[in-house]
Formats: C-alpha cells, sequence, structure tokens
C-alpha cells in the first residue's frame, strides 16, 4: 500500500532556529501513529505540517503521492482535521459548535451531530453556550466538532492534557471507533506513554526537533528500542 | 441644584411643548451624526477587520496615523474640513460649507478613527489560535473572517457606539463648518453654545439635559444589543 504521508529531509525553522527536522517519515493510510517527545520537541510543529497549516522551509511533503510546497486545494486541505491542544471553540452552543465544520461544507448536520452529542455524553449540553462548559466538556466539544466531519486524517495534539480518567476514556474510545469503523488516519500527539501504548501500532519520537526513530509501539515503548535516546527518554533518565 | 432642577424640567418642557424649532434641531442632530456614524461604520469596520487580519508594507504608519486620529481634537478635524470645503479650498466647488454636508464630512473625520481603531482592537482580541483551528476545520479564508467577525461583535458594538458618543457631543467642528445657523445648521451642541452667550442658561441647560438624554437612550439600545447578540435565543 503506498503512503498517504511521506516527508523527506523536511525542516521547519522560525530565523535561525531549526524547530523541526525530519530526514524520513511515512504515515500509511489507515495507521494509528502516535508522536511522543518532551515539550518543545517538535510535535505540534509536525501537526501543523501534516494539516498544512505550515510550510516546510525545505525538504518534501507528499500527501496523497503528491508534493505539495504551497497549500492543497480545499478539497484536499478538507481531508485533514485537526485538534488542537486548548479547545479553540466558537461562542455558539455545543451543538452549534459540532455543526460548523459540516455546515462549512454544505453537509445535513443533524444526524451526525445528534451521534457525536451521545457518543461523547454531551446531548444533555446540546444548548449550552460553549463559554459555560468544564475543560473536559469543552475538549469533547472540540474533538466532537472534528469527529463529525468523518475525515480521512485525523490529527491530535494531546487532546486529553489535564483531564479525568473519565473523560480520558470517552475521548479514546470516540477516537478509537472513529478509526476502526471509518479507516480514519490517526496521528496522535501524546505526553502519556501509557495512552501511545494503548491506540497506537507504530510511535515516533521526537526528541529536540529531530526525529530520533519510527517503530512499533510495544517495541519502542517497553526499553527494547535500539536507540539510546529512546531508551533514556522512556525510561524517563533523559532530563529536558 | 435648583439651577439643575429647573433645567431639567426645561428640557421636559421644550420636548413636550411640540416646539417645532428644538424637535428641529434635535432630528438634524440625529440626522448629521447618525449618517456620519454610519460612513464611518462602512468605510470603519472592513477596514479595522483588514488592518487586524491581514500584513502589508506600511501597515505599522497606517495603524500610527488611525492612532493619533483617534486622538483627533475636534476642532482641528473641523478646521482642516472648512479649509478644504472654503471657496479657495480645493473641494470649495462644491459649495458644502455651512451646510449639514460639511458637518457629516467633519464628524466623518472624527468618528472614522475611533471606529477602525477600536474595531481592530476588538478582532486582534480573538486568539490567532483559533483562525489557524477554523482553517483546520476546513473554513475558507472568507469563512474564517465571518467567523472572527461573529466573534469580536460585542467589541466592534462598542466601537461604533464610542464613535458616536465622539460625535454627537462634539460641538467646535460642526460650529465652524455649520456655522450654527437657524433651520439649517443649528445641531444641539451648537445651539447649547449660542444660548449661553446670550445668557440664557435655563434653556442652555433644558438643551443639554435633550442632548443627555438622547445619547442615554441611544446606549441603552446599543447595550439590549448587545445583550442580544452576546446572548441570542436558541
Amino acid at each position: 500500500m503506498s503512503a498517504l504521508y511521506e516527508l523527506e529531509q523536511v525542516t521547519v525553522r522560525y530565523g535561525a532556529r531549526t524547530v523541526l527536522a525530519i530526514d524520513a517519515l511515512t504515515i500509511a493510510p489507515g495507521e494509528f501513529l502516535a508522536v511522543v517527545g518532551p515539550s518543545g520537541a517538535g510535535k505540534s510543529t509536525l501537526l501543523r505540517l501534516l494539516c498544512f497549516l505550515e510550510r516546510p522551509t525545505s525538504g518534501i511533503l507528499r500527501y496523497d503521492g503528491q508534493a505539495w510546497h504551497e497549500p492543497p486545494p480545499l478539497d484536499v486541505r478538507r481531508q485533514v482535521t485537526l485538534v488542537f491542544q486548548r479547545p479553540l471553540l466558537l461562542d455558539a452552543t455545543v451543538e452549534q459548535n459540532l455543526a460548523y465544520g459540516l455546515r462549512l461544507r454544505g453537509e445535513p448536520a443533524g444526524e451526525r451531530v445528534a451521534a457525536a452529542l451521545d457518543q461523547l455524553g454531551l446531548t444533555h449540553l446540546a444548548r449550552a453556550r460553549a463559554r459555560t462548559l468544564s475543560g473536559g466538556e469543552l475538549q469533547r466539544v472540540a474533538l466532537g466538532r472534528a469527529l463529525v466531519l468523518r475525515p480521512r486524517v485525523l490529527l491530535l495534539d494531546e487532546p486529553t492534557a489535564n483531564l479525568d480518567p473519565r473523560n480520558v476514556a470517552v475521548i479514546e474510545q470516540a477516537v478509537t471507533a472513529l478509526h476502526r469503523e471509518h479507516g480514519t488516519t490517526v496521528v496522535l500527539v501524546t505526553h502519556h506513554l501509557h495512552q501511545a501504548r494503548r491506540l497506537a501500532a507504530r510511535t515516533a519520537v521526537l526528541l529536540d526537533g529531530q526525529l530520533v526513530e519510527v517503530g512499533p509501539t510495544a517495541t519502542l515503548l517497553s526499553g527494547q528500542s535500539a536507540d539510546w535516546r529512546t531508551r533514556a527518554f522512556v525510561s524517563g533518565e533523559m532530563v529536558y | 441644584m435648583d439651577d439643575l432642577l429647573a433645567g431639567l424640567a426645561g428640557a421636559l418642557r421644550l420636548l413636550l411643548s411640540g416646539d417645532a424649532g428644538v424637535w428641529e434641531i434635535v432630528l438634524l442632530t440625529l440626522r448629521v451624526s447618525g449618517t456620519a456614524l454610519l460612513i464611518s461604520a462602512v468605510l470603519g469596520v472592513p477596514a479595522g477587520v483588514v488592518l487586524a487580519l491581514r500584513s502589508f508594507p506600511g501597515q505599522r504608519l497606517v495603524t500610527t496615523v488611525i492612532y493619533t486620529g483617534m486622538g483627533l481634537p475636534p476642532v482641528v478635524a473641523g478646521l482642516v474640513v472648512y479649509l478644504l470645503l472654503s471657496r479657495s479650498g480645493p473641494l470649495g466647488d462644491l459649495g458644502w460649507l455651512f451646510t449639514p454636508r460639511a458637518m457629516v464630512v467633519a464628524q466623518v473625520l472624527i468618528s472614522l478613527p475611533l471606529v477602525v481603531g477600536l474595531t481592530m482592537s476588538a478582532v486582534e482580541g480573538i486568539t490567532p489560535e483559533l483562525r489557524l483551528q477554523l482553517r483546520a476545520l476546513g473554513a475558507t479564508e472568507r469563512q474564517i473572517a465571518q467567523a472572527i467577525l461573529w466573534e469580536a461583535r460585542a467589541g466592534m458594538l462598542v466601537a461604533l457606539v464610542a464613535g458616536f458618543g465622539s460625535i454627537i457631543s462634539e460641538v467646535g467642528a460642526v460650529l465652524l463648518v455649520g456655522g450654527n445657523i437657524e433651520r439649517s445648521t443649528r445641531v444641539l451642541t451648537t445651539a447649547i453654545v449660542l444660548e449661553t452667550r446670550k445668557g440664557a442658561f435655563d434653556q442652555a441647560l433644558a438643551l443639554g439635559f435633550v442632548l443627555v438624554g438622547l445619547t442615554f437612550v441611544l446606549n441603552a439600545l446599543a447595550l439590549r444589543l448587545r445583550g442580544a447578540l452576546l446572548h441570542p435565543a436558541g
């Protein structure tokens, strides 16, 4: 199967500072990839690249077999959705927020929104204003807004940071269901190695802007990696 | 205190008496300032949005000019418009000096920078990350701008209220370019000046209360609109 994403010698630089440098990375259609690494490792920058929100300073970013130096057209862009770490909702009701992406596309929202509300335990809050919600509820709405789109690629930037176990479970179940039922490619940035183990078949390790290693999650995160930096990161010995 | 109460009573008497002269002044005040605000809104809101969302060469200079304009003394604005519209001025052929049109032009010059600057500030107050998030949800640039405008709606209403407040109570510019001509260019503020100069303080105070009452009612309406915008039903 040909790769959905291919990154070759990709760098992202802000002025003189290189925030991301990836020699080679491929992501297959329908795979669930976790990206782990300490804060400031370039994880969020990688997601913004994959979402076409940012351009590589150098190198090649290929999506669906085509290299994109400029942002792709709208129909391609709309195949990929990113949920930011901070839930950025509109000043509207929960159901209006969930329907937002579908409305942009001129697609009917009713059934999909109702199903997402139910799946995320938000039905009783459908008419509530977003600004009145708790942190966990906000994050569930932010995720639901992406889920209803049934995107080809779902990019998640630490979607469960600072959430209680119940909210974590609801979000993980919803993402897993989308991945399994619709074959959605998921790239999950997470600080929680346990979460990567639970969800992702493959994991990429980013350290200080460099892609150190990509491989089976079970191998990498169990301390059996061939790369000492991964082993040090996983064991917690690497201090940043 | 007695003078103030007498002034308030006088204001009520003036309005209730149906004095055509007073109502003419009130209506001209609303017409001139309302037209100026409308023009400022049509030009200023899009300009403020563009300045907040786009980058272009010379943007810093434009922003500095707008900030300077926000503090422009009305009498200076009036003087500029006077010189432009005077017979020997570049726009003298229009024949607008000492007409309500000249007053509208002067008031646009005063309120436009406020509307632009405060709209820009309201839009800039929306976190730039939201724009990226909306783009990541598949929004086009136009759809992003629409969403940002909706998010900044309360601040934009404040921009219009501030713009209106700056011109309805302004006297220097309209006096210079309007001339305070009875039944032609006399508005509430210039009428107050005239009555004060005549020593008719009770009449001046009564007109002052009419002006304050008018501003109060318009601001109360704006506040209701703000509530409706921030807490829409359904």
